[in-house]
């Protein structure tokens, strides 16, 4: 909530400063001089100043809520040093009496000493404990001050059961047992278990990649995805693709695969997960199959529109200059689709990915998903963090360079 | 030297409600080897219907055409054709889009060079070789589009609305090139328009088609594409019998128009 909040106080501050340093600069290009530019799509230009912005805030407030050392700011963090709170006891006989109880708070990781018992007045002896920061400890203060000694009181308060005091460095509540669960104050930071600091892991990341993570390199693991990605892609594409024109250029193909295709077009590949492992098994062959099923539709489809999208007046022109059908087929049909086919392999390459991390995530042995869901079975948040950015860094390149390759291979895309 | 004869051609189109369209109703003509013929009429009368019957891409319900004595049923390189627009191949350069047809014949590159570079002078492209398609203004584009079609040297050209997508000025200069081409190449020219004005300036012949049925309404024998080959474009425009011919044949499809509304309101 408060992240929400910091968040939106970056965006409106830095877009009306930057709205302000913009005015005083005059540029007179053509977009500068447009009177209406709201409804207009190509007068918005992404302003790269507020991508930066975001990014870099980004990670300011993971930094500032994580305790971060790359950042300067950060928010209250959890409470560290020794806290303590007294208690009043009550005997049998009626009688009370009170007693300290010492509590060190220590840095998570940290195995420090547990302090000195300190001295209680009458039949109440002191208490000592120790605990990890964001952590609570459950102190049993009464049951060195004889028999029958009840807590009615924390710092002169009286207490009930569950009723929460907050004491110097935490909270206590009462338990039914009559026990005390001290909470020690957690700030406002998240704990590394839930979210870890940037430089965590970055360091994670160094570590993976010199040592590995379970016995496959850091590279093995991401190479074993895009590997299988890669395969289901071509596999998919070389079975897709002529399928797609089949279906583009013969009434009875289209007919034939129209119901299949249109079925098995909204089903995502996920909900083939369970089929696929049933069938092909849980290890690369049900994975190659569920990520060629993945592709396999995307590229049908594709391959198919960009035959129908072929304008009827060139194939007539190329019929009039004596062309014979295969030669239609190689020097028209085919040329005309690639800008189809590609926007296809960029959405399938996509989705592949999406599909490969989460196959992964069922079962595997090495690849980014695997390394992600087994991290988080041993709370290595640090691991699934960095597997999560790798992924979403990986998934980013990916389009990119299809879109590089898209723009030096089909220059006349949307141009015809 | 081969003529170009429509004999006797109808096209019904039926429709999926079961009603039928008499897109042509016995339309016969008779082209000599290099006569320029416009085909003019207002929407809907059937042109692009029989530009597609005489290019082959559409077989008539009845009748036939034939071409230096042999009966068209298909398309065939010596009947090349120029569309309005969007049917250049933009994956290829200019160059490639002109040899098209001789590639696909197989002929040699060096005897196809030839005949592109000297096509890409003709139509006064001779630095854009290289270029790609999609570079070029619409005026270009018809201009490769032109040399595409003559590269493959066809006996006939059928043209639908060449000039139909391109600004007045560009418009001008190419029908210019249009009646150079034609008198250099003396190929058979069918050029469908729905320019009044183009029609009288580019037409050596000229058929005013009429709607519902579609059928030929009028034929003329004009001048003005002969003089329009020594004479500027706009010097024929006012040369003698131009004006009152283009209100003669306006005045004739306006009434078609009338009668077609008129159709319309009652029925
Ligand atoms: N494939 C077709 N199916 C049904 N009707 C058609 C088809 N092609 C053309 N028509 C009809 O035939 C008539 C003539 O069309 P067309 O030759 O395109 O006219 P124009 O080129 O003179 O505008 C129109 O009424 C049109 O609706
Ligand atoms: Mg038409």
């Amino acid at each position: 909530m408060v992240v929400l909040l910091v968040y939106a106080a970056i965006f409106v501050v830095s877009m009306l400063v930057w709205g302000r340093i913009k005015r005083h600069r005059d540029r007179h290009d053509f977009t500068s001089l447009k009177t209406v530019t709201f409804g207009d799509e190509s007068a918005i230009i992404p302003d790269r100043v507020a991508s930066v912005i975001s990014v870099v805030s980004v990670f300011l407030i993971w930094g500032a809520f994580t305790g971060s050392r790359i950042v300067p700011l950060h928010v209250p963090g959890p409470f560290i040093g020794e806290a303590g709170f007294s208690y009043t006891a009550r005997d049998a006989s009626g009688a009370e009496a009170q007693a300290p109880v010492r509590i060190l708070v220590h840095a998570i990781g940290a195995k420090p000493a547990p302090p000195v018992v300190p001295e209680g007045t009458g039949f109440a002896k002191g208490d000592a404990a120790i605990v990890a920061a964001w952590r609570s400890v459950l102190i049993r203060p009464a049951d060195n001050d004889g028999p029958g000694a009840q807590i009615v009181a924390i710092d002169g308060k009286p207490i009930a059961v569950d009723q929460k005091i907050a004491v110097s460095g935490g909270a206590v509540t009462l338990t039914a047992k009559g026990s005390l669960n001290f909470q020690a104050a957690r700030g406002m930071q998240m704990e590394p278990i839930w979210l870890p600091s940037p430089e965590a892991v970055v360091a994670r990341l160094i570590e993976i990649a010199n040592n590995g993570f379970q016995n496959t390199s850091l590279w093995g693991h991401l190479g074993a995805s895009l590997a299988r990605v890669l395969a289901g892609f071509v596999l998919g594409s070389a079975v897709g693709i002529p399928l797609g024109y089949a279906m583009g250029l013969s009434g009875w193909f289209r007919g034939w695969f129209d119901p299949i295709v249109e079925f098995m077009r909204p089903v995502p590949p996920l909900a083939l997960i369970p089929l696929v492992i049933i069938w092909f098994g849980i290890w690369e062959t049900g994975k190659v199959v569920l990520l060629f099923l993945a592709a396999l539709w995307i590229m049908v489809i594709a391959a198919r529109s960009g035959v129908s999208g072929v304008k009827l007046s060139k194939i007539h022109a190329a019929y009039s200059l004596g062309a014979s059908r295969a030669q239609i087929m190689r020097h028209v049909i085919i040329p005309n689709s690639l800008p189809d086919l590609f926007t296809g392999a960029r959405v399938a390459m996509g989705v592949c990915w999406g599909t490969v991390v989460a196959a992964e995530l069922v079962a595997a042995q090495k690849g980014a998903g695997m390394m992600i869901i087994a991290a988080s079975k041993f709370q290595l948040t640090d691991i699934v963090v960095m597997g999560i950015i790798l992924i979403g860094i990986i998934g980013y390149g990916i389009d990119i360079a299809m879109r590089m390759a898209e723009r030096r291979l089909v220059p006349w895309k949307g141009r015809g | 030297m081969s003529g170009l004869i429509i004999d006797n051609i109808s096209m019904r189109f039926d429709l999926a409600n079961g009603k039928a369209v008499q897109a042509l109703q016995n339309v016969s003509l008779d082209l000599k080897q290099g006569e320029l013929l416009a085909v003019l009429g207002p929407s809907g009368c059937g042109k692009t219907t029989l530009l597609n019957i005489l290019a082959g891409f559409l077989a008539p319900t009845e009748g036939q055409v034939r071409l230096g004595g042999k009966r068209v049923t298909g398309p065939g390189p010596e009947r090349g054709m120029v569309f309005q627009q969007g049917a250049l191949f933009e994956w290829m350069n200019v160059r490639h889009n002109i040899d098209f047809g001789p590639r696909m014949k197989g002929m040699a590159r060096a005897e196809r060079d030839r005949i592109t570079d000297h096509l890409l002078e003709t139509v006064g492209l001779h630095d854009f070789g290289e270029k790609a398609v999609y570079e070029l203004s619409g005026g270009m584009q018809q201009r490769v589009a032109l040399a595409r079609c003559l590269a493959n040297d066809p006996d006939v050209i059928l043209m639908d609305e060449p000039l139909g997508a391109l600004d007045a000025l560009t418009r001008e200069k190419m029908q210019g090139l249009v009646l150079k081409l034609w008198k250099e190449t003396a190929k058979t020219v069918v050029l469908i328009t729905h320019s009044v004005e183009e029609a009288l300036l580019l037409g050596e012949r000229l058929v005013v088609m009429a709607p519902r049925p579609g059928r030929i309404f009028r034929e003329y024998r004009l001048p003005f594409a002969e003089r329009g080959v020594n004479m500027d474009l706009r010097a024929v425009k006012r040369s003698e019998g131009f004006a009152q011919t283009r209100e003669e044949i306006l005045e004739m499809i306006w009434g078609m128009e009338e009668e077609i509304m008129g159709k319309r309101e009652s029925a």
